[in-house]
């Protein structure tokens, strides 16, 4: 599917949403690829409850109050969401640049801002050895089809939701072994409590214990092996399915021949602008002298960025600063 | 004031001035040496983990509910793993020793 528009944000966190209001204002459309399945970045993955103390004219505000605020913010002006993919290669070509995710939707704009903060979310893949001849033959970070575990030996490792759901889920269809450093669960109660039960029932197994090797050959899985401070032992398994939370890497952006510094973007403080002419990089991913990561500085380099954007969007067209307590235009667009 | 010693996954060993009002957390990355530090401090990725490695281990206090669920997500998970991010650095912990965990 092919999608057109002015700008192209990566990263709908933050300083991603901000970035829209800041263009929106200034006529500029656009739509924002992001790997997780929901809006907010970090602030709704990692702390959606924690509160933040430093945003301006909020003492105190939620990671996910503040997602819902900035939602709220940029509704006038109808930004378009690709969510669960990410951005994963970009052409250039006359009218700007062609990106394709990893969904193979295809989104064609004249300039893109990277606001991908500290890169987007992937599984935590367990530092295991050789782990990568298994993966997506018997290692599984998520599951699509849970057809193929019927009757099979599965190896759960985690304490949080996804390790519990999948643990309870599976049980009946399959021969479930969980595994787990300690003998309390993240997750919430009701799976914790369900996931017990069924061990009480001998339903499924459960192991204390980490895990050190991976057995098999040509991909297939055949024992793992595992510690605890008591003893040391293996369980047979013909599926591995580690749920060890998400983490955050640059990922493919790192290929596109954009200067880095330490997987960081390098931009100019002016206009926020990367190595590649009509590439910009906001909020928490740039790095130039002086640079804080914060949400508030993230939204002073949308700003910023926006003015440039206008110039490339509209070559011909005269950007003349208005306020939003005063314009008529601006109250038009805001719808207020 | 006083300093931490600081194994680095490389075997080096590094004497880092510490303040109170710090967390070993700040302390490492301020210094340059290799923490991911994802969250930036706020006990939500295990990024941070530590193995403390010596008595002072002693000196900390014990870990919160919050600190526990969060090494779930950290890998070689050991009796004296913390996260850097959740111990403030007190005039107590002077010569503490420490081993940055794998990655």
């Amino acid at each position: 599917m092919s999608h057109k528009t002015d700008v192209i944000i990566i990263g709908a966190g933050p300083v991603g949403l901000f970035a829209v209001f800041e263009l929106g204002l200034l006529n500029i459309k656009c739509q924002l690829v992001d790997n997780l399945d929901k809006i907010g970045g970090q602030c709704s993955e990692l702390y959606p409850e924690k509160p933040i103390y430093d945003i301006p004219a909020y003492p105190r505000i939620t990671g996910q109050e503040l997602t819902d605020k900035l939602m709220l913010q940029i509704k006038p002006f109808d930004p378009v969401f690709h969510l669960n993919q990410q951005a994963d290669s970009i052409i250039k070509n006359e009218d700007g640049w062609q990106l394709t995710t990893s969904e193979n939707i295809v989104i064609m704009a004249k300039c893109i801002v990277i606001a991908a903060g500290a890169g987007s979310f992937v599984p935590r893949r367990p530092p295991l050895e050789n782990i990568h001849e298994f993966e997506n033959k018997s290692i599984f970070y998520s599951i699509r089809d849970k057809s193929k575990f019927k009757d099979k030996k599965i190896l759960i490792a985690g304490g949080g939701d996804s390790a519990l759901d999948w643990t309870n889920d599976l049980a009946s269809i399959a021969e479930v072994t969980l595994i787990h450093r300690r003998k309390e669960f993240r997750a919430s109660p009701d799976s914790v409590s369900k996931m017990l039960e069924l061990e009480n029932d001998k339903k499924i197994n459960f192991k204390l214990g980490q895990l050190t090797q991976l057995i098999g050959e040509d991909g297939n899985l055949m024992k793992v092996k595992y510690k605890n401070e008591d003893e040391e032992g293996e369980i047979e398994t013909d599926y591995f399915l580690p749920f060890f939370g998400l983490k955050m890497e640059l990922g493919p952006i790192a290929n596109w021949g954009i200067n880095l510094n330490e997987n960081l973007i390098k931009v100019d403080t002016e206009k926020f602008e990367t190595s590649t002419s009509t590439i910009f990089a906001i909020g928490d991913i740039n790095t130039y002298p002086g640079k804080l990561k914060l949400i508030l500085s993230g939204f002073h380099e949308a700003a910023l960025m926006a003015q440039k954007c206008f110039a490339y969007c509209f070559p011909d067209k005269k950007n003349v600063f208005k306020h939003t307590t005063s314009s008529k235009d601006l109250h038009k667009k805001l719808g207020v | 004031m006083g300093i931490i010693k600081v194994k680095d996954r490389e075997g080096g060993v590094h004497e880092l001035k510490a303040d109170m009002g710090s967390t070993i957390m700040e302390i490492i990355r301020d210094a340059g040496l290799d923490i991911e530090a994802a969250c930036g401090g706020c006990c939500a990725c295990a990024t941070c983990h530590v193995y403390i490695t010596n008595d002072k281990i002693e000196k900390l206090n014990a870990m919160d509910d919050d600190e526990e669920s969060m090494l779930d997500q950290a890998f070689d998970v050991e009796k004296n793993s913390r996260l850097g991010c959740q111990i403030e650095y007190t005039d107590e912990m002077d010569g503490m020793e420490l081993t940055l965990a794998p990655q």
